[in-house]
């Protein structure tokens, strides 16, 4: 029996149609989530999966809104590294938030912060390049965010995580 | 059939049972992934589902937690035990430890007043009315003054006040401890603090629903005090003033994420000469409040005070928990940080923010209380803290060693024949001292709400405890001599506090609401 089902060109037609409604159900996956709005340096997208919204209410109402969004600040302004950059934050928010397995208060990651900084510069360079001698990152330079923390998003505002399960138990 | 293509259609067979499965897991991880975003769409789209109507006689919190199980969840949580260096209880499973064995001088200090019989450890929210039934303290009179905080007790003010909540309190004042237990059993259920008390049912908006707080605020907006850390009061001022300022219409939404923590968390007169009074009237110093109380005259027109010392005779004072009063003199309340923003902090469930409703110390909670403003690591935030805190504690200890040798003194004063006019002086420092120490040792902070500010208060209670130990001994006929006016008077002021001019910095109109409100 199994025997007939898998002889000739059935099994490949069986596949095909697997194969076809993975990547059916893949592409309305990725349009659901909006997927290609990644693509775009629209701040809507950043906060697509909730956990931004704090960041993105904040910078609504913070000094830089007229001048930068989330990608001005946080994105690297080359072709190849942008997308770098894009890829690995990518993976790391949509598993951490399909997962549900990241340390809350969220916190910027060290290599991002250094994106960060070197777009400070970007635009600041003429103003400050007296207080930022050599190296516009590594270990001694201040971070310009260090004391301008609220340019970006205002007031510091943030969500603590979901109750762990040790909490629920006595202490 | 040959070998060869037995062989290979067996292998083409292998080939295809796997990617099969290979592509029917694939498919199954988008699916579940799929699955997934659906659901933190959901809910973030309706956070939450009312299945039951709630109204204003739903003092149960178990039937809004139908609607709110997050909330609901947090709220129950309330009854695990919980413990910090100086705060939290020890003691049994049952009932938490005796502070008056850990720290004698307390003992003595409350001696004539019915804390001097039962004052243990806090316990959470859930615990309020089960530990205040079953105090020793209730082997005195107790007035029904006290269930205005207890208990979740609106459906009783409005019935016996005859929908007047303001009358309903005064009439519970008259009540025995006992009888209003009773009376609000017969209303209908005995909760703890409950939902209905700050929530509206209609709109889930904060609310404040306390008579006294309502009163209290009302008459502090109506003075002329600097309320730097109450934006909507100085808008209010700089109003009409044509209504009494009413914190339900006028306080901004973060204030009232401080005000419904006030209603209770504050200092107040709960005794049954008459009813409940907040003593803001004149401001919410410590010496603010000393004034307040001291112009204050009970209804038979005596001159107000809690308790008659029963070693000195001294009419004193007793300070509640002034959490509220002293969060005000701090620099989170003049941040704009509210009492939730610390003690029930937003937590991220899936897709949707909710406050945490197991309030709690923050110390048990860091990383949502602390590190969303404060990007410091966990360790040294907590060792910050330990540091002010346990300053405070040497403080109050000190502070309570130097009341205990007034007492002494006195003691020993009157043994030598000291007489009662001769000892006023000491027993009115006693007054001043012991009122400033009480007022951060019932304080539930340690000192953090306002460390700077406790510290003062504190170095002002061990000063004139110590002041008040030389008037004994010169009552006592001893050698030292006491200054004729105690220092701290009117007459040599003591910065800031008692100095009726306040200092021009203070006069700045506070700060708008944009600037402070978070």
């Amino acid at each position: 029996m199994i025997d007939g089902i898998v002889k000739g060109r059935w099994p490949w037609v069986v596949l095909a149609a697997a194969l076809g409604v993975l990547l059916g159900v893949a592409g309305f996956t990725l349009h659901y989530a909006e997927g290609l709005s990644y693509f775009s340096t629209d701040p809507r997208a950043c906060a697509n999966c909730h956990i931004m919204k704090p960041q993105y209410d904040g910078w609504q109402k913070a000094s830089h809104h007229a001048v930068a969004t989330c990608a001005d600040c946080h994105l690297p302004h080359t072709f190849v590294a942008k997308y770098l950059a894009k890829a690995s934050n990518g993976w790391h928010h949509s598993k951490g938030f399909t997962l549900q397995d990241f340390p809350e208060p969220i916190a910027i990651k060290p290599e991002n912060a250094g994106i960060l900084q070197a777009n400070c510069l970007r635009c600041h360079d003429d103003m400050v390049h007296d207080l930022v001698p050599g190296a516009a990152r590594g270990r001694d330079t201040i971070a310009c965010v260090h004391c301008h923390s609220a340019v970006g998003h205002g007031d510091r505002a943030g969500l603590g995580g979901p109750l762990r399960d040790d909490e629920r138990t006595k202490r | 059939m040959s070998k060869d293509e037995s062989r290979s259609a067996s292998k083409s067979r292998r080939w295809f049972f796997a990617s099969l499965v290979l592509v029917a897991l694939a498919t199954a991880g988008v699916t579940a992934l799929l699955i997934n975003i659906f659901e933190r769409k959901a809910e973030e789209r309706t956070p939450y589902v009312r299945v039951v109507e709630v109204g204003e006689d739903d003092t149960d919190p178990a039937k809004w937690g139908k609607n709110w199980p997050a909330q609901f969840d947090g709220y129950q949580r309330t009854a695990i035990s919980t413990r910090t260096r100086f705060g939290g209880h020890g003691g049994s499973e049952a009932m938490p430890e005796e502070k008056l064995d850990r720290d004698p001088w307390l003992r003595r200090m409350f001696l004539g007043y019915a804390f001097s019989i039962d004052y243990r450890d806090r316990r959470g929210h859930a615990y309020m009315l089960a530990d205040q039934e079953a105090t020793q303290r209730l082997t005195k009179p107790q007035s029904g003054s006290c269930l205005h905080c207890h208990a979740s007790i609106m459906p009783l003010y409005r019935k016996l006040g005859g929908g007047d909540v303001f009358k309903g309190l005064d009439e519970t004042s008259k009540l025995s401890y006992q009888d209003a237990s009773k009376a609000l059993r017969d209303a209908g259920a005995a909760h703890p603090v409950s939902c209905v008390d700050c929530h509206d049912p209609k709109t889930m908006a904060l609310r404040v629903t306390r008579p006294g707080f309502i009163r209290g605020i009302a008459a502090l907006a109506a003075s002329d005090a600097e309320a730097p850390a109450l934006p909507s009061v100085a808008l209010w001022r700089s109003g009409s003033r044509a209504r009494p300022y009413d914190p339900n219409t006028d306080a901004s939404r973060n204030e009232m994420r401080s005000f419904v923590c006030g209603q209770c968390h504050v200092e107040y007169y709960c005794g049954g000469k008459m009813p409940l009074q907040f003593p803001w009237g004149q401001g919410l110093r410590v010496e603010q409040i000393e004034a307040f109380w001291d112009a204050t005259k009970f209804p038979d027109g005596s001159a107000f005070y809690d308790y008659e010392h029963k070693e000195s005779g001294a009419h004193v004072l007793k300070a509640q928990h002034p959490e509220f009063e002293l969060w005000n003199q701090g620099v989170h309340a003049r941040s704009g940080v509210s009492c939730a923003d610390c003690h029930m902090p937003y937590i991220r469930e899936g897709a949707t923010k909710v406050s945490d409703h197991w309030v709690r110390s923050p110390l048990l909670n860091i990383n949502r209380a602390c590190q969303t403003c404060h990007r410091f690591p966990e360790a040294e935030l907590s060792a910050r803290v330990a540091v002010i805190q346990q300053r405070n504690y040497d403080l109050l200890e000190r502070g309570g060693q130097a009341l205990v040798a007034l007492l002494d003194a006195v003691n020993d004063a009157k043994a030598k024949g000291a007489t009662t006019e001769q000892l006023a002086p000491a027993l009115a420092l006693q007054r001043r001292a012991q009122w400033r120490l009480d007022f951060i040792a019932a304080e539930n902070s340690m000192g953090f709400h306002a460390p700077q500010e406790a510290a003062r208060v504190l170095g002002e209670a061990i000063d004139y405890a110590r002041q008040g130990q030389l008037a004994a001994l010169a009552a006592a006929g001893s050698p030292a001599s006491a200054p004729a006016q105690p220092f701290g008077d009117a007459a040599h002021p003591a910065e800031p506090g008692a100095a009726p001019a306040a200092p021009a910095a203070r006069k700045d109109p506070p700060a708008a609401p944009s600037a402070s409100g978070r």
